[in-house]
């Protein structure tokens, strides 16, 4: 493994059950001292990969490093580098902020002053400073969320790993965690984010990874990753009913400069072109001259669900409806909390 | 060493939750008020019966709660783990170089507090409703230790059922089910030698009956010290078997994350 890697995860397997393959080779890297961002709809895998990488769980199949440690070999290591905020946190909440800060710092052999200096940083740093004699039952959802990064932090770790740090929260208050977690990077700590937000993983990480069903379908630097779908986004809501796919196909296939095209289900058309609005009046014309009724049209700049059309066949959105309806019922539980 | 550390840390947490709510102690009593008041007011004269021995059924009855009190209590122990389970408590710990055994250790070692607390509290209603407990403090301190060796026990199996099932009401129907077929197939109410006989052979591998055996021996005048040894030591070993099966079930539970 390169020494500049923090993070490397080669082939992961997972199942759980006969049914659920949660991770089905999963490979990838993360530089030390960066941001990544692990992007996917839910049930794509993230959280398990977070929880093998964490030695929570365990895989099946495949091999990782965490901070130069091997998951399997060297667990008590790994532990010892990384901090974990996980979906649920991991809050006690009948204690207060300070309390599970000092658990925290104390299972992993710190105490006295240092300790005490440790917690008062980061109560400051995150804005709980009136809050830490508080009960956690008390605090709100945001305050919640900033005590479990913090918790993830007392501990100095190389890696912190942050499992959707902001599902569930108000827009207003994400954008609040959006600017804890940028100013986190940097100082040498990498930073191993999962997200089902687009937007999200745009803001925050310096490369991001993709996932769908088990595995990396993508991999770059979010601009890069626009970058290389080349021209604007063509979308097309098709109306009538007899709209097949080959019928779409054959009328487009002399529309000159279009890319990429994909027919989905809901008789939609994604498409690519250089020049979107030079394109759009030939699409128009071409899907008319089929007699194929047209609903609406929309021209974009290319965005990360574009990307995550182009790598995973499915718009990000089709995807977490489908992977919602097939996933179990304790997960769903995880998810709602 | 890092065991005790972090056994320590972990009961201080508990010991806190405890102390934010000292009420629940008090409501942790009302049960063994009424078996001492109205079971004891019942069924006093079942003392008249041929055989039964003793004279004072309160005086009777009194060791077997202070036991009983700590075998009720130990059933719910493994609620909040369940809760822990719920919040992420218990993942965030298996990701952190704590010791597994204190995440049981530390819960052990302030039930056993409490269970200590709540026994003393129990002797001391007995005394004021008419019981004595003979052989002054070493006997008491003895019965003591016999509810907490029980509760732990039974703490540490209604731990290991929690990891194993990780849903509260499973665990309420599961510890219903223990509970009072335990309770009743033992010395607690009645005279040994006037249980049916089936009962009698059955009362002798409830690990709950050697330790009312045990403690009620311990504050009854004359005591045979070394059945009360020999029952204790039984205890111990049958803890040991339930803190093992309460380690099992941490290793099995962290495979079905």
């Amino acid at each position: 493994m390169s020494a500049a890697n923090a993070i490397e995860a080669v082939d992961l397997r997972k199942a759980y059950g006969e049914d659920v393959q949660a991770l089905d080779g999963l490979t990838f890297s993360v530089p030390a001292g960066t941001v990544f961002g692990l992007l996917g709809p839910n049930g794509a895998g993230k959280s398990t990969t977070v929880k093998i990488l964490t030695t929570l769980a365990h895989p099946d199949g495949g091999s990782a490093k965490v901070a130069g440690y091997d998951i399997l070999d060297q667990p008590a290591q790994v532990r010892e580098s990384i901090g974990v905020v996980s979906q649920a946190g991991g809050l006690d909440r009948e204690a207060t902020g300070r309390e599970n800060l000092r658990l925290q710092g104390q299972v992993f052999g710190m105490g006295g002053r240092e300790l005490e200096q440790r917690i008062d940083e980061l109560l400051e740093q995150f804005r709980l400073d009136d809050a830490g004699k508080r009960l956690v039952r008390e605090y709100s959802g945001g305050m919640q969320r900033r005590l479990d990064v913090a918790q993830g932090l007392v501990h100095r770790p190389k890696v912190l790993f942050l499992d959707e740090p902001t599902t569930g929260l108000d827009p207003e208050v994400r954008a609040e965690m959006w600017d804890e977690i940028s100013r986190l990077a940097g100082a040498g700590l990498t930073v191993l984010l999962t997200t089902h937000y687009l937007e999200e993983a745009d803001q925050l990480a310096a490369q991001l990874a993709i996932v769908d069903k088990g595995r990396v379908v993508a991999e770059g630097t979010p601009d890069g990753l626009k970058r290389e779908l080349r021209g604007d986004a063509i979308h097309v809501e098709l109306g009538s009913e007899s709209a097949d796919e080959a019928a779409v196909r054959e009328a487009l296939a002399r529309v000159e400069g279009l890319d990429q095209i994909i027919y989905d289900e809901n008789r939609a058309l994604h498409a690519r072109a250089e020049d979107g609005a030079r394109t759009v009046p030939a699409v128009l014309a071409a899907l008319d001259g089929a007699d194929l009724e047209v609903a609406a049209v929309t021209v974009a700049r290319p965005s990360l669900d574009d990307v995550y059309l182009r790598f995973a066949g499915r718009t990000f959105g089709e995807a977490e409806s489908v992977d919602d309806r097939r996933r179990t019922g304790d997960e769903k539980k995880e998810a709602v909390r | 060493m890092k065991a005790l550390h972090d056994t320590r840390h972990m009961t201080v947490r508990h010991l806190m939750a405890l102390w934010r709510q000292p009420w629940w102690i008090a409501v942790s009593l009302v049960q063994p008020v009424i078996w001492l008041l109205l079971f004891g007011a019942l069924f006093k004269s079942v003392t008249d019966i041929p055989g039964f021995g003793s004279t004072n059924y309160i005086q009777f009855l009194a060791p077997g709660v202070v036991v009983m009190t700590a075998f009720f209590g130990a059933g719910w122990a493994g609620m909040p783990v369940i809760e822990d389970i719920d919040r992420g408590v218990i993942d965030r710990f298996l990701v952190s170089p704590v010791r597994r055994s204190s995440l049981i250790s530390g819960r052990l070692a302030s039930w056993s507090l409490t269970t200590a607390i709540q026994s003393l509290i129990i002797v001391v209603l007995a005394l004021i409703v008419g019981a004595t407990f003979a052989n002054s403090v070493v006997g008491v301190v003895i019965l003591i230790i016999e509810a907490i060796l029980v509760g732990a026990a039974f703490g540490c199996l209604s731990i290991g059922l929690a990891l194993l099932i990780r849903k509260e009401e499973t665990l309420i129907a599961a510890v219903q089910f223990l509970v009072l077929p335990l309770s009743f197939m033992s010395v607690t109410f009645m005279q040994k030698d006037l249980m049916p006989s089936w009962m009698q052979t059955a009362s002798d591998f409830n690990p709950l009956n050697w330790a009312v055996e045990a403690g009620r021996g311990a504050v009854t005048a004359g005591p045979d010290w070394g059945a009360i040894a020999g029952k204790t030591g039984l205890l111990v070993a049958f803890l040991c078997v339930c803190a093992f099966f309460a380690m099992r079930a941490f290793r099995t539970y962290q495979r079905a994350v």
